[in-house]
């Protein structure tokens, strides 16, 4: 009891910081003169304030270094207490949404998914639109690895709660010597990288607004934009290839980034074995849809079948899920294919859901050393990435971690299903949620949202979200015995 | 000159060996352990002191003031850079030789530029090794594969089969078979007897062949004394030890490597630092599991291990269960003769490939590589020529003017960068690389005192 007070102590401190983070829409009703939602938005940042306060100093006499499991807890209490309290603002003001669909958007934009339950987003306050797409933003990098930048609180244990947070098989490899250093280099990298964003939309005729905010949304591959029509309302070639060359970057691991930027040395990026391999599937997809997608004539000329495919393939392979085309009118076979790639594209240490290409990547070598040793049964075969040996260790647990991942689907689908659900959008949207990407097909396809779910469906969509987020073991891990065995 | 001797392992005694039966040279050899110093002033004329050797006091009681020449032998890299750092600060020796295998050490070129360690020269016996048994993969047919010049003539012996085309004709007909390419007979040894090589020598099968030839031609001149040898592509190495492993790395891009390795730790260890072989864990002389590996398809098979024992009867197993050529490393000479061209192909012996690189630097005169031949009864050596015509006895000469000792022959020159084949018009200028053949190594001083200046 006492560790889980503890646990509550920084819970209190993370909440009473994200009420900082309402100072956004707040600026944003300042600039366009948006009293009601000023009001809105300032009851809600008192809100998180008093809550975050309280707990922080009702439990201070239980305050005590976080140990290593405890980082389990404080991941899955924060994202779903910040979840809840995002939701004020949108259940408070407009859209006057229901709490189950008003969790669902913040879920969906903590997580980075960018599936919307709101149709007329175009009429929308500017600072409620600005509200969702700073939740992708903050999601995106996570609420504990800001945290652990920003206080010295967390300490050394700052370590597991980092560890439990980031997505990716390996997170062991810190940048820097401190923990500390190591959070606010990826948050440097990250703001930095979302600024140049601003910048290249709005130079590519974006209204600065708009350019704010997909460049929050594109940053943290999440999806939510400023209109129902999503990418496609621009109707330029050139923003989508700006948002392309972003959504790329973003899916690559920071911490390449960082090495890059540092050193101003351009290689690191040809020494990452997986930025390398996801430019290589996704250039062979954008070639292959683009060749379906012209061979069924859906577009007249080469250039759009081109443009269509290539902007939809990035942009749900990266699990982004901007939409400029109704892909589900597409051959399923299109659309199937780019859902796939949604599974594995986003590398390690990114912003993006699913697999991961790393985890793809030792699957695939550990199925060539299982055959090689067929072959050669003496034969000592470590599994290499880049000349790098990944130990048994991590590959048992990306195993486990594959085998978790689809039991999870089959249970998300069916559950679905049993909702009455069709197959195709129980199972497109499942896959769609649970590696963050946003829109499904059928039901809940790119033309559509969520909002036509029933209440049970929305939830089984926002715990897929969730699950897909924090990578399953730190959610499911909350659930063995042995966790609470003292 | 003076020598000291540091360790007195299979290196130290074999540097021992070959130093002290020179007659100038005056050899001391320190080593911790007074049993194996004992042993070796039984067999050697040599002078031994027992203690650490990287001690100063241990050093000056060796004699180490008035030594020419420090060979630091031990089995450790740090005790020999500790004790040439204690020569050159205390004692001011002139020369200091240090063996050291690691190649995290030597790859770093910086440590042993003037002024960073005190190592005049290191040697590795086992890259030497591992080059040599390279050399000898990469020309199936060749017995012994020496550079000189960096590799711009190289000294190849090799056994005359059947389909040579200079097998069973005089030596004078080389010449038509070969306008271009330049080459030349060093020697031709018959039932182990040296035989004067003339342009009337007939050449039988069996003999064994040395040639010299500018690397290029190396191959053509290989075709005249045995028939062309298939293309080697899969090379089985067992051991994977310094040498094994180096081996592995270098070859496993141009072939298909496969490396067997008893020890479990060691062949995980090997296994993740080598990119494309195949790395097997087990015994080399399991015949089950060289069956099971494919070793009738295998073309060279390579016994490294650090038992001499082991690797021999690995390699009569290969050879036996199909591989087509076999070669293992034998410490032990008489192993060798026993064994090369019976049951195995080639017996490597390390000392013999180790020992040119120390004995270029106890020579007279400015003498760039020697080359331990047959076991050390032959020799060959690179020298580089001083003077002018006047007081040199071979500068501005003609070959056929030089007063060359009997068994030893000027077989090939470099100037600059251009490979000259020794004719006996051949006229020797300064600066040249002289490379001689010597069949009878007990003529090394009369060579010696030719090539110095007056």
């Amino acid at each position: 009891m006492r560790s889980i007070l503890a646990v509550v102590n920084v819970l209190g401190a993370l909440v009473a910081i994200f009420a900082a983070f309402y100072l956004l829409p707040i600026i944003t009703t300042l600039i366009y003169g948006e009293t009601a939602e000023l009001h809105v938005f300032l009851q809600s940042a008192g809100m998180s304030l008093v809550i975050g306060l309280s707990l922080l100093f009702g439990t201070r006499r239980f305050r005590a270094e976080l140990k290593p499991r405890d980082g389990y807890l404080l991941v899955t209490m924060s994202w779903i207490s910040i979840t809840v309290l995002a939701a004020v603002p949108l259940m408070l003001g407009e859209p006057h949404l229901s709490f189950t669909d008003a969790f669902f958007e913040c879920m969906s934009g903590l997580s980075t998914t960018g599936s919307t339950v709101i149709t007329g987003l175009d009429a929308l306050p500017h600072s409620v639109n600005l509200w969702r797409c700073a939740l992708h933003w903050l999601g995106g990098m996570g609420i504990i690895v800001l945290a652990v930048a920003v206080l010295p609180l967390l300490g050394v244990g700052g370590m597991q709660m980092y560890r439990a947070e980031t997505p990716g098989p390996v997170k062991d490899a810190k940048l820097t010597p401190r923990i500390t250093e190591t959070a606010k280099a990826l948050w440097m990298v990250y703001a930095g990288m979302t600024a140049a964003c601003v910048l290249a939309l709005s130079a590519a005729g974006m209204p600065m607004f708009d350019a704010v905010c997909h460049a929050f949304s594109v940053m943290s591959l999440g999806g939510f934009s400023t209109h129902d029509a999503s990418v496609g309302y621009f109707n330029s070639p050139l923003i989508e290839f700006v948002l392309i060359l972003f959504m790329l970057a973003a899916s690559m691991n920071f911490a390449t980034h960082f090495t890059a930027f540092r050193r101003l040395d351009a290689g690191a990026y040809r020494r990452d074995p997986e930025a390398r391999w996801m430019l290589i599937w996704l250039g062979f997809s954008v070639l292959l849809l683009t060749g379906v997608v012209y061979a069924r004539e859906l577009y007249p000329t080469m250039e759009e079948s081109l443009r269509h495919a290539a902007f939809s393939a990035v942009a749900m392979a990266t699990t982004t899920g901007f939409v400029t085309a109704d892909f589900s009118l597409w051959p399923i076979f299109v659309s199937m294919w780019m859902l796939f790639l949604s599974c594995v594209i986003p590398c390690t240490g990114s912003t993006g859901g699913g697999i991961k290409m790393f985890r793809a990547l030792i699957m695939i070598k550990q199925f060539f050393r299982e055959m090689f040793v067929l072959v050669h049964p003496s034969a000592v075969a470590p599994l290499k990435i880049a000349g790098n040996v990944v130990s048994n260790r991590i590959v048992n647990s990306v195993l486990a971690f594959i085998f978790v991942y689809f039991m999870t689907v089959v249970v998300l689908v069916f559950a679905q299903l049993a909702t009455g659900m069709d197959f195709i959008s129980a199972f497109s949207g499942t896959i769609a949620s649970i590696n963050n990407a946003g829109p499904g097909l059928g039901q809940v396809g790119p033309a559509t949202n969520y909002g036509s779910l029933s209440d049970v469906q929305t939830w089984v969509y926002a715990l897929a979200m969730f699950l897909g987020r924090i990578e399953l073991f730190t959610f499911l891990i909350l659930f063995t015995p042995s966790f609470w065995r003292k | 000159m003076k020598v000291l001797i540091l360790g007195a392992g299979q290196v130290g005694r074999t540097a021992a060996f070959h130093l002290a039966r020179e007659p100038d040279n005056e050899v001391t050899v320190v080593d911790s352990n007074e049993a194996v110093l004992r042993d070796l002033q039984s067999r050697l004329d040599v002078r031994t002191v027992a203690g650490n050797a990287s001690f100063p006091a241990v050093l000056e009681a060796a004699g180490i003031a008035d030594t020419d020449i420090l060979v630091a032998l031990t089995s450790s890299d740090e005790v020999n850079m500790v004790a040439c750092e204690i020569a050159h600060a205390l004692f001011r020796t002139p020369m200091k030789i240090a063996r050291i295998r690691a190649p995290e050490y030597t790859s770093q070129e910086r440590l042993f530029a003037d002024g960073a360690l005190a190592v005049d020269v290191w040697i590795s016996p086992e890259q030497l090794v591992t080059e040599y048994i390279e050399r000898l993969i990469r020309n199936p047919g060749a017995l012994h594969v020496v550079d000189f010049a960096d590799g711009r003539v190289r000294l190849v012996g090799m056994q005359a089969r059947k389909g040579g085309l200079l097998v069973g004709q005089q030596l004078r007909t080389l010449r038509d078979h070969m306008p271009n390419a330049d080459a030349r007979i060093a020697a031709i040894y018959r039932n182990g007897r040296f035989i004067e090589p003339e342009g009337e020598t007939m050449v039988e099968e069996g003999d064994e062949i040395f040639f010299v030839a500018a690397r290029d031609n190396i191959q053509r001149m290989m075709n005249e004394i045995t028939r062309a040898e298939e293309k080697v592509r899969k090379v089985v190495i067992a051991g994977g030890g310094h040498i094994g492993f180096r081996l592995a790395r270098l070859l496993e891009k141009d072939f298909q490597v496969k490396l067997i390795e008893r020890d479990v730790a060691r062949a995980h260890s090997v296994s993740e630092r080598l990119d494309g072989t195949i790395v097997l864990n087990g015994d080399a002389q399991d015949e089950e599991l060289l069956i099971e590996e494919n070793i009738d398809g295998t073309d060279v098979f390579a016994a490294v291990t650090n038992s001499e024992e082991a690797n021999v009867l690995s390699a009569m197993l290969a050879k036996r269960l199909g591989a087509r050529k076999v070669l293992a490393i034998v410490n032990r000479p008489s192993y060798g003769e026993l064994m090369e061209n019976r049951s195995i192909d080639i017996a490597v012996s390390p000392q013999t490939v180790t020992i040119g690189s120390l004995l270029a630097h106890v020579r007279k005169g400015d003498v760039v590589r020697v080359h331990s031949l047959r076991r050390g009864s032959a020799e060959a050596l690179e020298t580089v020529v001083h003077g002018s015509a006047e007081r040199s006895r071979v500068v501005g000469r003609r070959i056929e003017q030089l007063d060359m000792p009997n068994g030893a022959s000027i077989v090939a020159l470099v100037r600059g960068e251009r490979v000259v084949i020794a004719h006996h018009d051949t006229q020797i200028e300064t600066e040249d690389h002289v490379i001689v053949f010597l069949s009878d190594r007990r003529q090394i001083e009369a060579v010696q005192r030719l090539f110095q200046s007056a």
